[in-house]
């Protein structure tokens, strides 16, 4: 039973997810039986009433009132108890209780940023804690993107111009996938997110360490840190560190080189040109590639900045 | 021989009884020759063959784009194409299936050729429209193919805001496209409702109209209702590119949810106009191959009625997660939950027709019992999506996928191949290999569950749909998914390779080789020029096969300047009563 | 409709598929109300729109109605307005069998329909020449309202659309004209004009509700 449950269905790990599979087990096992029940009386009928000549007189049956007004009847009572049971369960999933933590999300093209009170702020981690509501309050800097987390069973587009909510208490510890579910060009499917569940304490250790995120930790290198900044802001989700074609333009080797510009005029990349891309992306686009890159305005500072040209100068 | 129902409006007329001639000289498709007396027809009949040829070529189309999408699924990155190019591929097989194949598919086919003879009518009402329409749908498809070279369109079918002001791609060219194709299904509409209101011949009242005519009267009504709203929404699509008018675009104050509440007023109705067609053809030949009358004719008639009413609706359970208002939410999908009420009637009134009949399995009655199957799939799975709870976790999953291809192609392909089956030695004159009918027909069957059954399970996991990428996890799925549609290819491919063979070494086929009691089967095969050189007079429904079958081959008497063309059979004047 | 036989002779408009030209007639006549609903659902597409964003901005649609030359919207009204009469008239004058009169009442509803578009050029280019463009051509200052843009895409969307349907309005008249000239119409048959009057009466109605919804907004 458990193996069935888990091959239809991801691990329900919050209690709102565990009231929905009790309702979708309730509609899916009632539609089996109905399933049953028609290929039963399909099977049955051509067998039993298979023509045995040409010359067979069949009965002249019409209608028969109470049979019809049965079958509309039963199942109209069975949907409109459905219609009542998964509207409860959808307040259920989307109210969200008054003291959740709230967790602002912004969605672009194709990533997700996660921002905390505490002023820590990460890319495509949704760092959260157990036990305790959580309510995301999301927002898209482009086109319409949808956040799901199939082990809580929840999901709600994300719109540009407006904000849209959606919360989940998880219970254990654990990490939980996010899928982009509303399609939103090139790379759709790569704009994944993960949810890690902290214990309490946990999580208020890891908000105190990434408070001060927009500082240099004293302990590393600058291109180092320039490093998990790179990591953090996703920036991999298109420019490669191997030379392979993604999205945007490789990073290896690129410092110092001659680049070919949409424009046809050419420019080398220095300090100042990564910069300015990493601020105002559509300046100086390299031939070949589109206007898709966000700007990182207000996102990171100089120091950042510094640390991250540091590091692309480390990619020969 | 009358009926003895005495009732005021009664009337008495003199028939003679018209035999069906078999193997006429003279038929619709020999009458005259030369690609311009095709191009240039206004026979009903030629006309549904020129949809016929059309659809057939975009459905293989659509279909090899599909086989494409389900090769690069075999593995979890990339496997022989780039993400653009697949965003692409799904894009157009979308759209090409949608308006080029489903939307015509059944009406301007089958509808076409059929409708106008079950009501013993020479044509449908404007047959120049009728020819219109087909030149508009072939713009409108030359234009949606021409996209292809015109730097494709990569925004899904349902050319969501803003994404689709902001992409790049010729999505204003697709959009008008779409738009002109939107006129061909207008026209089609308003040219049958005139037929069905005004062409009837005497003795066919409302109460025994045949029930394919009856949901092509449902679905023209969505028809002439719903699609000039899709029209007007391209068209602001078209507008917000070219001219950035912002009623949708948010980037200039617009509202992209208004976008989508505007698109799905029309693209849920378009949903029925796909499959009520569909649901015509399972009347008919659930009747005729179990020999007996349809249970429940009003039912089934009323209810495609309340589907199409119903249907302008419900728009708004595509909406559950876009952020629109609970209220909102709870309405649709309390009004969702009803349009299943009547579909589950028919479900249960065919049930109930084949009880105690003298069931037949030829090829077409094959492809209906697989049809009873898919798409009480179908049907329930909607039923789990109208919950509005159960659709957070699955909406824009695969299991939203698998729910509407299972209404799509397990509900509407599976009736229209029937019909095609079922009609086909009226339209062709020919009868196909029933052998191989019924292998490709259980072979379709075969190929559809291994494709469409694993996406369920998948999209219950959690599996995102238009993902070119996925985890790990899912590639098991999505192997068998993809080994099953290449088994649906081959089962389609079969039974174009059976009804085109037909065409050059299958037997003549006899007027009325099914024994329906339906008045398009009592003239020749093929069909002749103007259907009737009588005026068809019916005097019992088409159903009604406790009736002799003489007694549904009777015509006028009199005849209006047309004489009955040698060889015809007629028997000596009768005098019947009818309803006026 | 049973046994209506050999009641007419054929006569020459009769298409073969028809028993008679009461058939013909009643199922043109149905075809053409069937289009106007559909008409009237396209149209009802953008009056959602006007709908929707005139209930979220009120404020715009008052003042940027102020924009729009009330004296030419009611004079074009007025324009139209005669010309469905007109076409009325030439309806009647074909059942009366008075032909000559039919390409007459067809000529001055032309003649107004005429009128009409260019009063609604000069509107046009008078709002270009201040910039007020659709959407984001729009450059005009003279509107303290961030989405003052979209009132005039729509302003423009439909009475473009209304334009449109006037400008093809013309062509069937003239084409009708053209036949009428023929003789082509008596009491007999005189189908087309009937349906195109039909037709005519629609665009009239259309631009009834539009220039209050867009001129007269207090």
């Amino acid at each position: 039973m458990e193996a069935l449950r888990n091959f239809f269905l991801p691990p329900a790990k919050t209690a709102v997810a565990e009231q929905y599979d009790t309702l979708f087990w309730f509609v899916h096992i009632s539609s089996l039986v109905v399933t049953i029940g028609i290929v039963v009386a399909i099977i049955y009928f051509i067998i039993k009433y298979r023509r045995k000549s040409e010359n067979d007189v069949t009965p002249v049956i019409t209608h028969n009132n109470k049979l019809e007004v049965t079958w509309s009847v039963i199942p109209l009572i069975i949907t409109l108890v459905l219609f009542g049971w998964g509207f409860q369960t959808y307040i259920d999933m989307t109210k969200a209780p008054t003291d959740a933590y709230e967790v602002n999300v912004t969605a672009q093209k194709w990533l997700w940023r996660f921002q905390y009170k505490s002023g820590a702020s990460t890319t495509n981690e949704l760092h959260v804690p157990a036990g305790r509501p959580v309510k995301l309050i999301m927002q898209s800097q482009d086109v319409i993107h949808s956040f799901f987390v199939p082990d809580f069973r929840i999901k709600q587009d994300v719109i540009p111009g407006r904000y849209t909510e959606a919360w989940f208490q998880a219970r254990e510890p654990g990490e939980s996938i996010v899928f982009c579910t509303e399609y939103c060009g090139t790379d759709h499917s790569n704009m994944l997110a993960k949810v890690i569940v902290h214990e309490p304490e946990e999580f208020a250790q890891w908000l105190e360490d990434n408070s001060g995120a927009a500082t240099k930790p004293t302990d590393l290198a600058p291109a180092d840190w320039g490093e998990q900044l790179v990591q953090q802001n996703a920036c991999a989700t298109c420019h490669s560190t191997d030379g392979t074609e993604l999205t945007g333009p490789t990073w290896q080797g690129t410092f110092g080189s001659e680049e070919q510009l949409a424009d046809g005029s050419t420019v080398t990349v220095d300090e100042n040109y990564i910069r300015e891309s990493i601020l105002n992306p559509n300046a100086k686009i390299v031939q070949g590639y589109g206007q898709v890159m966000p700007s990182y305005q207000g996102q990171l500072n100089d120091e950042q900045i510094n640390a991250i040209i540091e590091y692309i100068k480390t990619l020969k | 021989m009358a009926t003895a129902e005495a009732s005021s409006n009664m009337k008495k007329v003199q028939v003679r009884r018209y035999k069906p001639e078999e193997n006429a000289d003279t038929n619709y498709l020999n009458a005259e020759s030369g690609l311009r007396s095709w191009l240039l027809t206004k026979d009903h009949k030629r006309i549904g063959i020129l949809y016929l040829i059309a659809t057939t070529f975009f459905f293989f189309f659509g279909g090899l784009l599909a086989l494409g999408i389900r090769m690069e699924l075999w593995t979890p990155a990339a496997t022989f194409i780039e993400a653009d190019t697949y965003n692409q591929l799904f894009t157009l097989h979308g759209v090409i299936m949608i308006f080029l194949f489903l939307v015509p598919a059944v009406p301007a086919i089958l509808g076409n050729f059929f409708l106008p003879m079950q009501i013993g009518a020479k044509d449908v009402a404007f047959p120049k429209l009728n020819l219109a329409s087909w030149y508009i749908y072939m713009i409108g498809a030359i234009g949606t193919i021409f996209v292809i070279f015109a730097g494709g369109i990569d925004t899904g079918w349902t050319f969501y805001m803003p994404y689709s002001s902001t992409t790049g791609g010729a999505v204003t060219f697709m959009s008008f496209g779409v738009f002109i194709l939107g006129f061909s299904s207008i026209l089609t509409g308003i040219n049958f409702i005139t037929t069905i209101h005004k062409m009837r011949a005497p003795g066919i009242t409302w109460g025994k109209l045949p029930l394919f005519c009856w949901s092509l009267y449902a679905t023209s009504i969505i028809q002439i209702l719903a699609t000039p709203v899709l029209a007007i929404t391209l068209a602001l699509v078209g507008m917000e590119r070219l001219l950035g008018i912002g009623i949708f675009d948010p980037a200039l104050g617009g509202d992209p949810v208004l976008f989508q509440h505007f698109f799905w007023f029309y693209s849920h109705p378009a949903v029925y106009i796909m499959i009520v067609p569909g649901f015509g053809v399972v009347s008919e030949i659930v009747s005729t191959f179990s020999k007996k009358t349809i249970f429940g004719y009003w039912a089934i008639a009323m209810s495609s009625l309340a589907i199409a009413f119903i249907s302008f609706l419900v728009w708004g359970h595509h909406m559950f997660v876009s952020g629109q208002a609970s209220l909102a939410n709870m309405v649709f999908s309390f009004l969702t939950f009803l349009v299943g009420i009547p579909t589950g009637i028919k479900m249960f009134n065919w049930l109930a027709t084949m009880h105690k009949g003298s069931i037949s399995l030829k090829t077409p009655m094959l492809y209906i019992l697989g049809f009873f199957f898919l798409f009480t799939v179908g049907g329930l799975t909607g039923i789990a999506l109208a919950t509005i709870a159960i659709d957070i976790h699955l909406h824009d999953t695969y299991y939203v996928v698998a729910h509407f291809h299972f209404v799509m192609v397990g509900g509407m392909v599976m009736a229209y191949l029937g019909g095609l089956y079922y009609w086909w030695p009226k339209m062709s004159g020919r009868m196909y290999n029933e052998t191989l009918g019924k292998i490709s027909a259980l072979l379709v069957f075969l190929g559809f569950n291994v494709t469409f059954l694993p996406q369920f399970v998948m999209g219950a996991q959690g599996m995102p749909r238009r993902y070119f990428n996925y985890i790990d996890q899912f590639q098991g799925f999505h192997q068998v998914s993809t080994i099953g549609a290449f088994i649906l290819g081959i089962g389609f491919a079969m039974v174009f390779y059976n009804l085109v063979k037909s065409l050059f070494n299958g037997e003549k086929a006899s007027a009325n080789p099914w024994n329906s009691r339906a008045l398009e089967w009592q003239v020749a095969s093929p069909a002749p020029p103007h259907n009737f050189d009588h005026i068809p007079v019916l005097i019992h429904g088409p159903y009604d096969y406790h009736k002799p079958m003489a007694d549904f081959q009777l015509g006028l008497a009199q005849t209006n300047g047309h004489e009955p063309e040698m060889g015809t059979h007629i028997e000596a004047d009768k005098e019947v009563e009818m309803k006026d | 409709m049973a046994n209506k036989t050999s009641t007419h002779a054929h006569p020459k408009h009769l298409y073969h598929h028809f028993i008679d030209s009461e058939q013909q007639f009643s199922a043109a006549k149905m075809g053409m109300w069937i289009f106007l609903g559909t008409e009237i659902l396209m149209f009802g597409g953008l009056f959602a729109a006007y709908i929707i964003y005139r209930a979220w901005y009120p404020e715009l649609f008052t003042m940027a109605s102020h924009e729009l030359n009330t004296i030419w919207g009611a004079v074009n009204t007025v324009v139209l307005i005669g010309s469905s009469l007109t076409v009325a008239m030439a309806i009647k004058s074909a059942q009366l069998n008075q032909k000559r009169n039919i390409a007459i009442n067809l000529g001055i509803t032309i003649a107004l329909a005429c009128v009409f578009m260019v009063i609604k050029y000069f509107e046009y280019t008078h709002k270009f020449h201040l910039g007020i463009y659709p959407g984001e051509f729009y450059t005009f200052d003279g509107i303290e309202h961030p989405k003052a843009n979209i009132f005039f895409s729509l302003y423009y969307l439909m009475t473009g659309l209304h334009g449109i349907h006037v400008t093809i309005g013309i062509g069937l008249m003239s084409w009708l004209l053209w036949r009428s000239l023929k003789g082509d119409y008596d009491s007999e048959y005189y189908t087309p004009v009937e349906i195109t009057g039909l037709y005519w009466h629609l665009v009239d109605i259309i631009w009834i509700f539009l220039f209050p919804l867009f001129y007269l907004i207090d």
